[in-house]
């Protein structure tokens, strides 16, 4: 009896890029960074992950032992929130990077602007 | 650059990025109203503790009850990104499910924020009262209105799904939606924490009740 060779895989179609490069990336590379965002599961994580957060928001306002971290704990957790939302929620991490791109040129605008503003008129001192 | 066809909808759109136009418009605008809700949250920094006459954000602010109206605004965004999932499953009836539950949490929060607002004139305090007053009523009022146009647009969707408009295939017109949302959402995260939580430093009137 013949042994028989194993079945050769065709090698899959090479495709253009495989991880997004941003606004231009090719189509296929975009249908790779699209398609795939996270399961209900994943969802309901993030939000009780968000739910948690805020919690211990409101906590933190509460306990006068931590008055003097207040606000950077308070920054913090604010930052870590809209990074959730973001990322998970808006797609950002899973979509092509282009949009996140194009939204954070926007934020860094802003914050760059306001804070200049704030800083002129001696608000933070 | 190369011209690629996009999957927009129900039919293929050609663009020259590879990506859908109306994704890429949206996140424009939405990078455009982070510079709307950064000027509106400057000026409120810029003018915080500087009101001459009360109330101030001591007197009028209730924390337990605006924490709850946060929890509310960000477990409708888990409605939200549901409902986006239910349509791409081609799932028709939970995505009306949670898109109603979505625009439903949105009118509590806009209830909330109403109820807030007429506790707050109550107590003396108007949008002419003082800088306090201008200044937080304009930004939250902002906000809400925010929240109120997209409860309309949520509720044109779950119109639209039940006129038999909305297949699955033009799931990028409820993700457009979401991603509003969701933004409205991220604002309420920054305007929660710096305005209600993070205590007036030059006032220097923290309660700890």
């Amino acid at each position: 009896m013949m042994r028989q060779e194993p079945e050769k895989t065709k090698p899959p179609a090479p495709v253009a890029e495989e991880e997004g490069s941003g606004v231009g990336t090719p189509l296929r590379a975009r249908e790779h960074t699209e398609t795939h965002h996270p399961g209900p599961k994943q969802y309901v994580t993030i939000a009780a992950i968000l739910g948690l957060i805020t919690a211990a928001e409101v906590g933190v306002y509460y306990v006068e032992s931590l008055r003097d971290l207040l606000v950077f704990l308070l920054l913090g957790m604010m930052v870590v929130k809209f990074a959730l939302v973001v990322l998970w929620f808006m797609h950002v991490r899973f979509d092509n990077p282009g949009y996140g791109r194009i939204f954070a040129t926007g934020l860094a605008l802003a914050a760059t602007v306001y804070v200049i503003v704030l800083l002129t008129f001696g608000v933070f001192s | 650059m190369e011209e690629a066809r996009v999957l927009s909808g129900e039919h293929e759109e050609h663009t020259s990025t590879g990506l859908p136009t109306t994704k890429i418009a949206m996140w424009i605008f939405l990078s455009s109203e982070c510079l709307l809700f950064g000027a509106l949250i400057s000026t409120y920094l810029l003018y915080r503790g500087r009101s001459t006459v009360g109330p101030y954000p001591h007197d009028v602010f209730d924390i337990p009850y605006t924490s709850v109206s946060s929890f509310v605004l960000l477990f409708s965004s888990l409605t939200m990104v549901l409902s986006l999932s239910a349509l791409q499953r081609g799932e028709i009836r939970r995505f009306r499910i949670w898109t109603l539950t979505t625009a439903l949490l949105g009118v509590t929060f806009i209830g909330g924020q109403i109820y807030e607002f007429a506790t707050f004139a109550k107590e003396g305090l108007k949008l002419n009262t003082n800088l306090f007053g201008s200044t937080f009523f304009t930004l939250t009022g902002f906000h809400g209105a925010h929240v109120t146009v997209g409860i309309l647009m949520l509720l044109t969707l779950v119109g639209l799904s039940f006129l038999g408009k909305l297949p699955k295939e033009k799931a990028l017109g409820v993700e457009m939606v979401g991603l509003y949302w969701h933004f409205v959402d991220i604002v309420w995260i920054i305007i929660f924490t710096v305005i209600y939580l993070i205590p007036d430093p030059s006032s220097g009137q923290v309660t700890f009740s």
